[in-house]
């Protein structure tokens, strides 16, 4: 017998169940396909504006920062101001999303762009988040061409642009989201739930940003809901 | 299986408590009660969302034998690998399989409670692999070849001095005279050493904090990053889970990972919560080449029948040991496996058997901290006790306690020969204590008591024959 | 006079109370078995003291479930005849109450039983205050005390403001509260002398919460616990004097404290 019947019968014997039973069988289909949300804290209910400000203040809580950008074309700037506030190199590696590629870059004469994964060359990225989640400040990516995950992980600096619209006020809205994208039971190969900078209090129990991921988590909100 | 110390439980915590610096680190903590304590007052839905967990994995575990198929079939449908382990050996034999195939070199590791319960690192490095741990904490005990010491801090028990002495030890390609005064230039320097490993390896291991059977899905909920480092930059993704990480639907995960951080470290969420479903898709720039889940059952389908089923809710945050006393005041290398505080307490005679573990349930004083503040609200001291009558059908506690019992026992079942003896030795025991001021620093039979206490002598005469003798009542 | 009538008319029956004095007040301090009745007569109750010997957590912690049983069965009968059971004791209380019932689950004959007394038991601050609805006492107590809360008293029964609530009634007293009261003391029972060492890691920092308060007493609901304080607090050489809670809630404090000199075999006053 292999491995995996060993062991399902095994859970069963323990259960004193044969599996074939109907009504299991149905209750496990039935929360497959409905997948019914359990308790969604009243916190990120709220109206678009103040949901938003909300997902700042949480960002910021995680040791984030963030600003709102009501014209998706300020970004370029917004971007090259922000490396320059932090006397960063004037170079960032960004995927092929298409709400990234739609930005005027090239107004920005002195910011060098790149797009593609990064290979631990790349000292800052722009990443498009999918989507945002303003009960606790959370930044939904999923991987591919137009956002390579190693984008997220391996610069020392983090930009990620997020529509304002796709500020949701709970994980179970994103959900719906992925799946109405990706189809039911599919999914990318990475979504990334990122809150705030990467982290360690491992060494003589102080706290310190930069652990292995990025350093610096910048957030820009773009557009009015 | 690693060894297992914990029948030397009670030298290993006298050991703990006789260790300065254990129990300097041990008293300054990482203020995760406070922490957790504030998470919990910020969201009100939070008890509301314990019972909801529970629930689920309740419902889970009940289930379990349909999730883990219909988990496979949507792993599997998009192009990833699931193996079934019953063993620890046949899990570390899956593991270097695949590793072999790929002709796996070095292997980066994010942090798993698994790979230390089967051994994985020692067994990779006898074979030829070498295994190098990226979570920080982990890290740092690699070095010192020991076994973590807390399921979420891994290196709790040591201080800044002990690890940068590690370092200069072990990184010996840098400059001996380099600084290395701060806590920040010691995880600098283990970052720049650990990028190198990330980008070598060949093959990355995470663990599972939960299996998504809706999406095929499992999730690592990291702080540090080095879990995603791990399982993205190599060709392949080795996942290490156990059967019971298993949870339906990603509205169900909202709800675990809604009190897990909260649970574990106060905070909302961690950094990096991550979810993986197979390899990389065709036009991805990056990924792994090769998606594989290597589910573990060692000895808890077995469980899933009987009084320590609730233990299979487990969502491994750590709040108990960090609330418990024990565990404050001997760390968590006494305990001497994998799992400590009480969850070990309940889990490893589970699944080391209690002839080894057997002391881990009895060192409890029972004050149900663990329970107040478990998020998926197991009963551990119900479990811990248990695991106690376990041991007295089986004559496994020591004689001179069971002696001790019977004796006790012998009395406490005849009430009028209790009385009578019991106003008698007390009256003696009272009138010898007006010599010694009203307490003892010794007592005979009582060395565990007057080792660190002195014992208040007695009033006098019990308290129901002053009462019949005041009032007049026959009883 | 029609007054008088009618205040007779309107009193509710006297409550017939058991005092359950639990083991270690039996044996090592009758006095707190003393204040406890004195707390229930003053409040209305008729007080009895029916044979007894003890609640059988020692054996129920050691995993002897049928000595556990055997002595529950005992206390069942003996306590029969009474309203409440009344225990000057967080974890004795929560053995009768919460564990009882449990013992005896697959028990169809003794669970009716079990869970009939175990609705009637309670812990006797929570009794004074929840049952009786007591919101304060007539005591004096010149000084500032600290609380300790007993674990099992806290996380199986709920008792936390009820004590307090009645301290706060003592006239001259002032409550100083203690840093990490709701910690583990490190008694457990059988668990101090089964790992001493431990358990005195774990006293030894209650103890330095206690001198760290600027309280001269040290008061809690449940004397294993006060035993084990007091035993570690003398043995440091700290000059802070420990009672059972029941003393100074019924103004009983001319007895010397746990552990100090002359509260030997002395009559204890009517």
């Amino acid at each position: 017998m292999s491995s995996r019947n060993i062991i399902l019968a095994s859970i069963r014997r323990s259960l004193g169940v044969s599996g074939k039973e109907a009504p299991r069988r149905k209750a496990v289909v039935d929360r497959l396909k409905q997948h019914p949300s359990g308790v969604v804290p009243a916190r990120g209910q709220l109206a678009p504006k103040e949901r938003i400000k909300l997902f700042c203040t949480m960002v910021e809580a995680a040791n984030g920062t963030v600003e709102e950008i009501p014209r998706a074309n300020d970004v370029p700037a917004a971007v090259a101001a922000f490396l320059r506030s932090h006397n960063l190199p004037m170079s960032v590696r960004r995927g092929d999303d298409s709400r990234l590629t739609a930005f005027p870059w090239d107004r920005e004469r002195t910011l060098e762009v790149t797009t593609g994964p990064s290979d631990g060359g790349q000292l800052a990225s722009v990443s498009h988040a999918f989507g945002a989640v303003a009960e606790s400040g959370t930044l939904m990516l999923t991987s591919g061409a137009d956002n390579p995950t190693t984008l997220n992980f391996l610069p020392d600096t983090h930009i990620v642009v997020v529509d304002a619209k796709d500020v949701a006020g709970d994980y179970e809205t994103v959900w719906q989201r992925l799946r109405d994208k990706y189809g039911e039971g599919t999914m990318p190969r990475t979504v990334n739930m990122i809150t705030g900078p990467s982290r360690s209090a491992d060494i003589g129990q102080t706290l310190i940003l930069g652990a292995h991921g990025p350093r610096r988590l910048h957030v820009m909100v773009v557009g009015d809901q | 299986m690693n060894r297992v110390t914990s029948p030397r439980f009670k030298r290993n915590a006298s050991e703990a408590i006789a260790d300065p610096a254990l129990q300097k680190a041990m008293s300054a903590g990482l203020g995760f009660v406070e922490r957790r304590q504030a998470a919990a007052d910020r969201l009100p839905e939070f008890d509301a969302l314990r019972d909801s967990a529970r629930d689920i994995k309740n419902h889970t575990l009940a289930h379990l034998d349909l999730y883990l198929e219909a988990y496979e079939e949507r792993v599997t449908a998009q192009g990833g690998h699931v193996h079934f382990a019953v063993t620890a050996e046949e899990a570390r034999n899956t593991v270097l399989d695949i590793c072999r195939k790929v002709s796996a070199k070095t292997v980066t590791k994010g942090k798993t409670m698994i790979a230390e319960e089967i051994a994985l690192n020692d067994f990779l490095e006898e074979k030829g692999v070498t295994p190098v741990e990226t979570d920080l904490g982990e890290y740092i005990i690699q070095i010192r070849r020991e076994m973590p010491s807390h399921i979420i801090a891994p290196a709790i028990h040591l201080n800044k001095e002990q690890v940068e002495a590690d370092f200069r030890r072990v990184h010996t390609h840098l400059p001996p005279d380099r600084n290395l005064d701060e806590p920040a230039t010691l995880l600098a320097e283990a970052r720049a050493v650990l990028r190198e490993r990330f980008l070598a390896a060949d093959v990355g291991i995470t663990g599972a904090n939960f299996l998504i059977a809706e999406t095929g899905t499992s999730i690592i909920v990291t702080n540090e990053g080095n879990g995603d480092l791990t399982q993205t930059l190599p060709k392949v993704h080795i996942v290490l889970a156990t059967i019971e990480k298993l949870v339906p639907t990603l509205d169900d995960v909202a709800q675990l990972l809604r009190v897990l951080a909260r649970s574990a470290t106060g905070q909302d969420m961690s950094v990096y919560t991550t979810l993986s479903t197979g390899p990389r898709r065709k036009d991805d720039p990056d990924g792994p080449g090769e998606y594989h889940v290597v589910i573990l059952d060692n000895g808890r389908s077995a469980m899933l029948e009987g009084e320590f089923r609730d233990m299979l809710r487990c969502i491994r945050c750590g709040a108990c040991m960090n609330h418990c006393p024990v565990f404050n005041a001997v760390g968590g290398h006494a305990y001497g496996w994998v799992y400590p505080g009480p969850m070990g307490a309940v889990l490893t005679p589970s699944l080391v058997g209690v002839d080894q573990a057997g002391h881990l349930p009895n060192a409890s004083t029972f004050c149900g901290r663990c329970e107040e503040v478990c998020p998926v609200r197991i009963p551990l001291p119900r479990m811990m006790r248990s695991w106690r009558e376990r041991e007295f059908e089986r004559h496994l506690s020591p004689a001179t306690m069971r002696s001790g019992l019977a004796f006790w026992a012998f009395f406490a079942k005849r009430p009028s020969l209790y009385r009578l003896a019991t106003n008698v030795a007390m009256r003696a025991l009272s009138l010898a204590g007006m010599f010694f001021n009203g307490r003892f620093s010794h007592l005979p039979l009582a060395g565990g008591w007057t080792r660190h206490r002195d014992f208040p002598a007695p009033q006098g005469g019990t308290f129901q024959s002053e009462w019949k003798r005041r009032k007049g009542h026959a009883s | 006079m029609a007054e008088a009538l009618a205040n007779t008319a309107n009193k509710p029956v006297s409550k017939r109370v058991g005092l359950f004095a639990t083991c270690l007040v039996d044996l090592i301090r009758p006095s707190v078995g003393f204040a406890s009745a004195k707390l229930l007569e003053d409040a209305g109750c008729i007080v009895e003291v029916p044979s007894q010997t003890c609640c059988g957590q020692p054996a129920f912690n050691s995993g002897d479930r049928t000595t556990t049983r055997e002595i529950a069965m005992q206390v069942i009968e003996a306590f029969a005849p009474y309203d409440y059971v009344v225990a000057p004791s967080g974890s004795c209380a929560g053995m009768l109450r919460v564990h009882y019932p449990e013992l005896f689950r697959d028990d169809p004959n003794w669970l009716p039983k079990a869970e009939a007394f175990a609705a009637k038991t309670f812990e006797l601050v929570s009794f004074l205050v929840d049952v009786l609805g007591l919101d304060r006492v007539d005591a004096k107590f010149d000084g500032t005390v600290t609380y300790h809360d007993s674990c099992s008293g806290l996380r199986e029964l709920g008792i936390k403001a009820q004590p307090r609530k009645l301290l706060r009634s003592v006239s001259g007293l002032k409550l100083d509260e203690l840093k990490d009261a709701d910690v583990c003391c490190g008694f457990g029972g059988t668990f101090c002398v089964k790992y001493p060492d431990i358990s005195n890691v774990i006293v030894s920092k209650k103890v330095d919460n206690i001198a760290a308060s600027n309280a001269q007493t040290l008061l809690a609901g449940d004397l294993g616990c006060l035993l084990n304080m007091a035993g570690r607090l003398q043995r440091e050489g700290r000059a802070i004097h420990v009672r059972h809670v029941a003393e100074v809630l019924a103004g009983m404090t001319d007895e010397p404290a746990i552990g100090e000199a002359g509260s030997q075999d002395r009559e204890v006053p009517a």
